[in-house]
């Protein structure tokens, strides 16, 4: 069995967001990089699981970003994952980024293709349904829960109002959300492990953007908190109901 | 040219998020100067051409038992082959859990730019511009989609669905080859009777505030009170509180309903980030300096055991209830 987990770096959730050159450009100045939460917490996490039933499983992990990325995928290693690839390009835009994937994934013949279901930066959602038509491979989005048993992956995926369960024979691409695992935290053994695993660099294959980024806003300032007396809920009943007018 | 709707349904039941997706593509449709058609796959027990009233003028159907399961991959052959079928050069999608399968899909088989989390009508001034919510909902960006077919999905609740016409639509039946899905669907367990939080126009939700699970009753009455979804912080989920799904929150579900009341949350960027769109924010906590006051609307500092009872009672007042 093998399992590509995909990885993008991605701002500290934490992080307060500010443009520069003109509003075109997020302001990087003092941010932290982490691993894109949902690509660590259920992605990978959810693959090192597999693993762990099954020694046998091979994982390797891929990033499209410059060398910047390096210490977020090493981070990645430390959790989990036998090798990584780093495609030394910048992450353009989905369709660039899907394209570098597919091209590794075709190289590597995996049974399992593994994302976040969206960075936090860009919330695009987009990157494992690309990779999915890219390879022709069935996908399944915003999955919650993933057992597998042979070949045959069961895969429970969020719907409006409760959940789907269903069953893919063969390689899969699946988008990964809340209740796929749960977070962990890298021990030292896997820090000093991450130190001597494999992380290939390779050149980035040719590719067309689909998009570009004109610029960024920031939403406008909330007008400020209108306090109701504690003692007095008729009024934020009737503020709601006559000025707000949501009830 | 024309603009081409996805309808997603459940249960044969028109989504929210596609009658919110209907106004948008017609809306656009005007501003291109061409028209909007709906397209709807599988079944449905839905009046059809009443959705005319959003604004659509024709809605192709290619009614395949076999679409009554979703499959990403089989969606997206169908609606690549209407699109070349109609000459559709804009596909609006709900970016909801189906319009995140396959629009992405959608975009490389077609070759379309796509732009996902749409907020606002594109700005066609000067090429193709899109408004999409970035950073969980902590900035917007605008972004130009370059080819000359785009696929656009649009953010729940930032657009709303309109009556603008009294003409019905035309229903068209539509042939399309349908593959053979390699998914077998086994289950669909659905919450009964309750609404669905990425739906909900109002939601109730709970904190750390309220001490445990077994102080949840007041949070249900009154959600049950204004027809509003019940929802949580993250800690909330994570003790095992409340179930993982009514998460709200940067790493749970974002949502932008028109009304959200945060009992008991203190307002961690986290949480704000996945609350930050919803049209009026109203924050009951004890704490006065606590950071969600600052994204609030209205406020009422004060213990939630005593105010809530209090506001459940005014509630019922306005609604004639005893």
């Amino acid at each position: 069995m093998k399992v590509l987990v995909c990885i993008s770096k991605s701002p500290d959730t934490t992080t307060k967001i500010a443009f520069s050159d003109n509003n075109t450009t997020f302001a990087t100045a003092g941010v932290q990089w982490i691993i894109n939460p949902y690509d660590e917490w259920y992605a990978l996490v959810k693959a090192i699981e597999l693993k762990e039933k099954d020694p046998a499983t091979v994982i390797h992990l891929i990033t499209v970003g410059m060398s910047d990325a390096e210490p977020v995928i090493r981070k990645a290693l430390a959790l989990g994952g036998d090798e990584a690839f780093r495609v030394n390009a910048d992450s353009k835009d989905s369709f660039y980024i899907a394209s570098q994937i597919s091209e590794i994934a075709r190289q590597g013949s995996y049974d399992l293709i593994f994302t976040g279901k969206e960075t936090i930066d860009y919330n695009g959602s987009s990157v494992g349904g690309m990779v999915a038509e890219m390879l022709n491979l069935p996908y399944v989005a915003l999955a919650t829960h993933f057992e597998l048993s042979g070949n045959t992956s069961t895969v429970t995926r969020e719907i409006e109002g409760g959940e789907e369960i269903v069953e893919v024979n063969g390689a899969v691409v699946v988008s990964c959300q809340k209740g796929m695992a749960e977070a962990r935290i890298p021990n030292m053994r896997g820090i000093m492990a991450a130190r001597t695993k494999p992380l290939k660099v390779v050149e980035p294959t040719d590719a067309e953007t689909l998009t570009t980024v004109i610029n960024f806003e920031l939403p406008p300032a909330k007008g400020g908190v209108k306090l109701v007396p504690a003692d007095n809920p008729a009024e934020l009943v009737r503020l709601l109901h006559e000025e707000a007018k949501v009830i | 040219m024309s603009v081409l709707i996805f309808i997603d349904q459940s249960d044969g039941h028109v989504k929210k998020a596609s009658l919110e997706a209907i106004s948008y593509g017609a809306k656009l449709a005007v501003q291109l100067n061409t028209t909007a058609i709906g397209l709807v796959l599988g079944s449905v027990k839905e009046d059809l051409p009443a959705l005319g009233q959003y604004g659509v003028t024709q809605i192709q159907q290619v009614e395949n038992a076999q679409l009554n399961h979703f499959d990403a991959q089989v969606y997206t052959s169908v609606i690549a082959q209407v699109t070349q079928q109609i000459g559709a050069e804009t596909i609006v999608f709900a970016n909801n859990v189906d319009g995140k399968a396959i629009a992405p899909r959608l975009s490389v088989r077609l070759k379309a730019a796509l732009v996902s989390g749409a907020v606002a009508l594109p700005d066609t001034t000067n090429g193709f511009v899109v408004r999409k919510s970035v950073f969980s909902g902590k900035a917007f960006a605008n972004i130009e989609l370059k080819t000359n077919t785009r696929i656009i999905t649009l953010n729940p609740n930032s657009f709303p669905a309109t009556v603008s016409s009294d003409a019905p639509a035309t229903v068209v039946p539509c042939e399309a080859v349908v593959d053979a899905s390699a998914i077998q669907v086994k289950a669909v367990n659905k919450v009964k009777g309750e609404v669905p939080l990425s739906e909900a126009d109002i939601v109730v939700s709970g904190g750390r505030g309220l001490k445990g699970p077994e102080n949840w009753g007041m949070i249900e009455t009154l959600a049950k009170l204004l027809g509003a979804a019940t929802a949580c912080s993250r800690p909330v989920a994570d003790s095992d509180w409340r179930p993982h799904h009514e998460h709200v929150g940067q790493t749970g579900l974002a949502i932008a309903p028109n009304l959200y009341i945060a009992i008991g949350i203190s307002g961690a960027i986290q949480h704000l980030a996945g609350v930050n769109r919803s049209k009026t924010i109203v924050v009951i906590n004890k704490d006065p300096e606590a950071p969600f006051f600052k994204a609030a609307d209205y406020g009422i500092v004060g213990d939630a055991f005593e105010v809530v009872p209090k506001l459940i009672e005014e509630i019922k007042k306005l609604k004639g209830v005893a």
